[in-house]
């Protein structure tokens, strides 16, 4: 089976550690991942601001880099979201069909990382070491867009040392949201600082979601108002092992 | 009710929600009123087992309805007529206003008692009835509540979900003796005891009333029945008591058959107050002899709804029922409440339908399908399975193209046309990232690790947030100079 | 209203074309959409048990007679010196419980409002919602009837109550006015919460007649 690592533009310029932490994560499950470096954007910044003609060329460069792959997996509920459900929608716009039947060839073999590990891979324990206490905010897109459910829950269950405590009001939106962060910066920031206080109640050391959009606008609130806690990328954690932990 | 209340004017939404973020109390009343309602809801979806087949047969019975509109409509005014009734049509909110101030001028009154309707409000009926020298008495609790006040609704199905109840019981004390029977002089806040003097105050209304207003949640085509929906026996009194009906109709309130009613009936009480069913549900088909009004009037009323129609990706936006489930559920309405989306129609199914019948080119109508983080909730919680988030994004798009011919493009504009430039070619954006890195080494030497208040446009984020400052490589170096970290040094 | 009659004819005309124009190239449904199946009555409680149960969490008054008890279920039901308002077609076996009973001859709304109760029968009684439907036949009269009095006695047989939404649909004749009741008038208008008694009668007080044993 042929994998290919889609990174994400975020993470590539923005959390690189991520990316490294799914390289070594699936090398120790035995998965060799290919970073095909074509790669750029999935696209969802421009779909998601109304800008469809702007998101033709990243749509172009990802069926470009991940043509031929069996698998393509992801660090990030929202861009497996966007290759999933919008690149047809961008292909239809651009009148092109022949990238509308490659998009038809990408899309349905994009996995966000639980997905991958729990339903290609059949792995709910991946052998990862962390001491610490742990709480989880299931992000949107991979919650409602993608449905992964319990599956990133299941795995951190398995994670020995780890102390999982619950989310209040979890399924709630941190207000992210893209552009909206910038856009309606109030209110995204009044959904975020309400994000914040809730992992702050639950006195966990480090807030976990599988993406790091959402954990940079949840992590920028939470260290404006000096909280001490760590944000991780769940990948991080599940990378993470007693021989070399996070 | 001089106080002119109207939306019009009300700035875009970012604006508007912020003035709104600022009022403690109001963040407090919402977060209390959708909190309860959204347990109730929970509970009670809960109960049903095949919910989301329940679900696909509501979104599939209004589909059906819209996509042979033309034939429905023609149904739907035969079997009216053939029960009695009287059939206008009005192209849009001024030619339907005429039409209920004609009716009302022919038989002389001076007064109409009104069944809450969404409809209603959208054309500015009462406004229109008053400048015609016709008071319009609202009926309902919540829409009493909102036209004492002079206030503007901020919720579908309760208008009135800012006011906590110590501010009802002050707008009862101030308002209800200006138009008619006070309030009790040992008014208290309890509910049952605000609800006991509307009561009062209304019921001679009631009584003396000759012609009510309605408008209907559905209108079956093959049988001519109009349904309301309702909780406290205000709708029943003015379709009952009154001589004269006049009810206005959206042509999208189409439900083919009688039959097809039934999901509908199903899902929306579930839906909308949390209750197995509302307390009460009154169809009627035309005229009863010796039962309720003996002249009935149904103005089907389209003020845009032919222009969401033809919206392939929009039209979904007219299978709703206007149960308000997706305002319950919105983190965003839930903080920023009702009046930021300046409409009636407020919320998610706001935020799509005001842009649907209205067309883009209004910067506050414009702003509306960017009132989103896009979560999903509201799709989630539709009886009707509008996917909201898609059409929000659609309609997004619509706004963007617009504005493609704009002579001096927004800088927003030219920021996408330069990510589309560097998404186009990975060196391009490596060479970006580079940049990105250089600046992220010099910080981190100084000792930083996040980023503080920003100038300019950055300064969105980061008035309220700190910013990670750029690594000193990105992640695609990293796999270049490490081979994939199989030689990392 | 002769002289707007032009107008309003190109208003139907226009709009139909609109909606024509719409949906150039749709294809519409012409089947009727078949809905899933309703809820069954528990088997642990029993389909009018069921149904009582549910008209009691509207905090609506709700008791069991058995056939020949109707009178006197009727006679509890109503406050003593009560002004009764029935409908003609109300049946001899629960008008018999009523002292001096009004009957409705075209009262006019303000003379309705002035009797103390009602009592009728009903056409449908829906188990998983608690609902009772009206349909306005001479054995529970015209609506205003069951609106206007304060105190509403509604009688329901027991081979009337049917499962669920969709099981009382084809009882139902959509020509008839009809009026779906679910517990007494409320609203939940103040801050969400559910409080009893607003315009419709405050107190609904069901009698659920038993199959004879």
């Amino acid at each position: 089976m042929r994998v290919a690592l889609m990174v994400t533009c975020v993470n590539d310029a923005m959390f690189p550690g991520t990316g490294q932490a799914v390289v070594r994560l699936l090398r120790r499950l035995g998965v060799e991942v290919d970073f095909p470096q074509a790669q750029t954007c999935c696209g969802q910044p421009m779909v998601n601001t109304g800008y469809l003609d702007e998101a033709v060329p990243a749509v172009r460069s990802f069926v470009r880099a991940f043509e031929g792959y069996d698998a393509i997996v992801t660090p990030s509920g929202s861009c497996a979201g966007s290759a999933r459900h919008q690149h047809q929608l961008v292909a239809a716009r651009s009148g092109d069909a022949g990238l509308a039947a490659a998009v038809a060839e990408t899309s349905p073999r994009t996995h966000e990382l639980t997905e991958f590990i729990v339903d290609v891979l059949g792995r709910t324990d991946v052998g990862a070491y962390f001491p610490h206490s742990v709480t989880y905010h299931p992000t949107c897109h991979s919650l409602r867009m993608l449905g992964v459910g319990d599956r990133p829950r299941q795995l951190l269950e398995n994670v020995r040392g780890l102390r999982l405590v619950d989310l209040p009001k979890a399924e709630e939106c941190c207000g992210f949201g893209g552009t909206f962060a910038l856009k309606n910066s109030d209110t995204s920031v009044a959904m975020g600082s309400d994000k914040a206080r809730h992992v702050r109640e639950t006195g966990a050391e480090v807030l976990v979601a599988g993406d790091n959009s959402c954990l940079m606008h949840i992590g920028g609130v939470l260290d404006r108002g000096r909280s001490g806690v760590r944000v991780m990328h769940l990948a991080e954690i599940l990378a993470s092992t007693e021989e070399q932990p996070a | 009710m001089s106080t002119p209340h109207t939306f019009v004017g009300m700035p875009r939404f970012p604006e508007a929600a912020r003035a709104a973020l600022a009022d403690t109390q109001l963040r407090h009343n919402l977060a209390h009123a959708t909190g309860v309602i959204r347990g109730k809801r929970a509970a009670v979806v809960a109960e049903v087992e095949n919910w989301e087949e329940l679900r696909l047969a509501g979104a599939a019975v209004k589909e059906r309805a819209l996509l042979g509109l033309d034939a429905q409509l023609v149904q739907l005014e035969e079997s009216l007529t053939a029960r009695g009734a009287v059939v206008h049509w009005a192209r849009d909110a001024e030619e339907a206003n005429r039409i209920v101030i004609d009716v009302a001028r022919a038989h002389a009154v001076d007064e109409v008692v009104k069944v809450k309707s969404m409809v209603t409000q959208e054309i500015g009926l009462n406004e229109a009835l008053e400048a015609s020298g016709i008071a319009a008495w609202e009926t309902d609790l919540a829409e009493l509540i909102v036209q004492l006040g002079g206030d503007l609704p901020s919720h579908i199905l309760v208008p009135a979900i800012h006011r906590n109840r110590a501010e009802i019981r002050d707008v009862f004390r101030r308002r209800m003796g200006q138009v008619g029977r006070p309030a009790p002089d040992d008014l208290t806040d309890e509910p049952a005891v605000l609800a006991g003097a509307a009561r009062e105050h209304l019921r001679e209304k009631f009584l003396r009333a000759r012609m009510a207003v309605s408008g209907a949640n559905f209108a079956v085509a093959d049988s001519g029945t109009l349904v309301v929906v309702e909780s406290e026996g205000n709708g029943r009194m003015c379709l009952t008591l009154p001589e004269v009906l006049v009810s206005i109709v959206g042509i999208e309130k189409v439900v083919p058959t009688w039959a097809e009613l039934d999901p509908l009936l199903r899902l929306l009480p579930r839906s909308s107050t949390g209750e197995r069913m509302n307390p009460y549900t009154s169809t009627w088909t035309g005229i009863t002899p010796g039962d309720g009004p003996q002249e009935v009037h149904v103005v089907l009323l389209d003020n845009g709804r032919t222009r969401a129609l033809a919206d392939e990706v929009g039209r979904q936006a007219l299978r709703c029922i206007r149960c308000s489930a997706c305002l319950n559920v919105c983190p965003v309405y839930e903080r920023t409440g009702g009046h930021a989306y300046g409409s009636v129609y407020p919320g998610p199914i706001g935020a799509i339908l005001n842009p649907l019948l209205k067309g883009t080119g209004d910067p506050q109508t414009d702003s509306l399908p960017y009132a989103s983080s896009l979560c999903g909730a509201c799709f989630e919680a539709c009886p009707v399975r509008i996917d909201i988030p898609e059409v929000l994004v659609h309609l997004r798009s619509k706004v963007v193209d617009s504005h493609r011919d704009d002579r001096v493009p927004k800088p927003e504009a030219v920021a996408f046309r330069g990510a589309a430039w560097a998404f186009a070619d990975a060196r391009r954006l490596d060479r970006a990232e580079r940049l990105s890195s250089v600046a992220g080494r010099v910080l981190r030497r100084r000792g930083r690790t996040s980023l503080g208040r920003l100038p300019g446009p950055g300064g969105a984020w980061t008035d309220a947030r700190d910013l990670p400052v750029p690594p000193a490589e990105s992640f695609r170096d990293w796999w270049k100079r490490t081979d994939g970290g199989r030689c990392d040094g | 209203m002769g002289e707007v009659r032009a107008p309003r004819a190109s208003a139907r005309d226009e709009i139909l074309g609109r909606v024509r124009s719409a949906l150039q190239g749709v294809e519409p449904v012409t089947t009727p959409v078949v809905a899933p199946p309703g809820a069954a009555a528990p088997a642990s409680v029993g389909l009018v048990d069921h149904f009582a149960e549910r008209v009691a969490d509207y905090r609506a008054v709700v008791v069991h007679c058995p056939p020949d008890g109707l009178a006197a279920a009727v006679a509890a039901a109503l406050p003593e010196g009560a002004r009764v308002v029935v409908p003609d077609g109300l049946p001899d076996a629960v008008l018999a419980g009523i002292t001096a009973p009004v009957r409705d001859a075209g009262l006019s709304a303000a003379e309705l409002d002035a009797v103390d109760a009602v009592v009728t029968c009903c056409r449908v009684g829906i188990a998983e919602t608690g609902t009772i439907v009206l349909d306005h036949e001479p054995d529970q009269g015209r609506r205003a009837l069951t609106l206007v009095p304060d105190r509403h006695v509604c009688v329901v047989y027991a081979d009337q109550v049917v499962a669920d939404v969709p099981d009382a649909f084809p009882l139902l004749d959509p020509r008839r006015p009809l009026t779906w009741v679910s517990g007494p008038s409320a609203t939940s208008d103040i801050e969400l919460d559910r409080v009893e008694g607003v315009h419709g009668p405050r107190h609904l007080h069901v009698i659920v007649v038993d199959e004879p044993a």
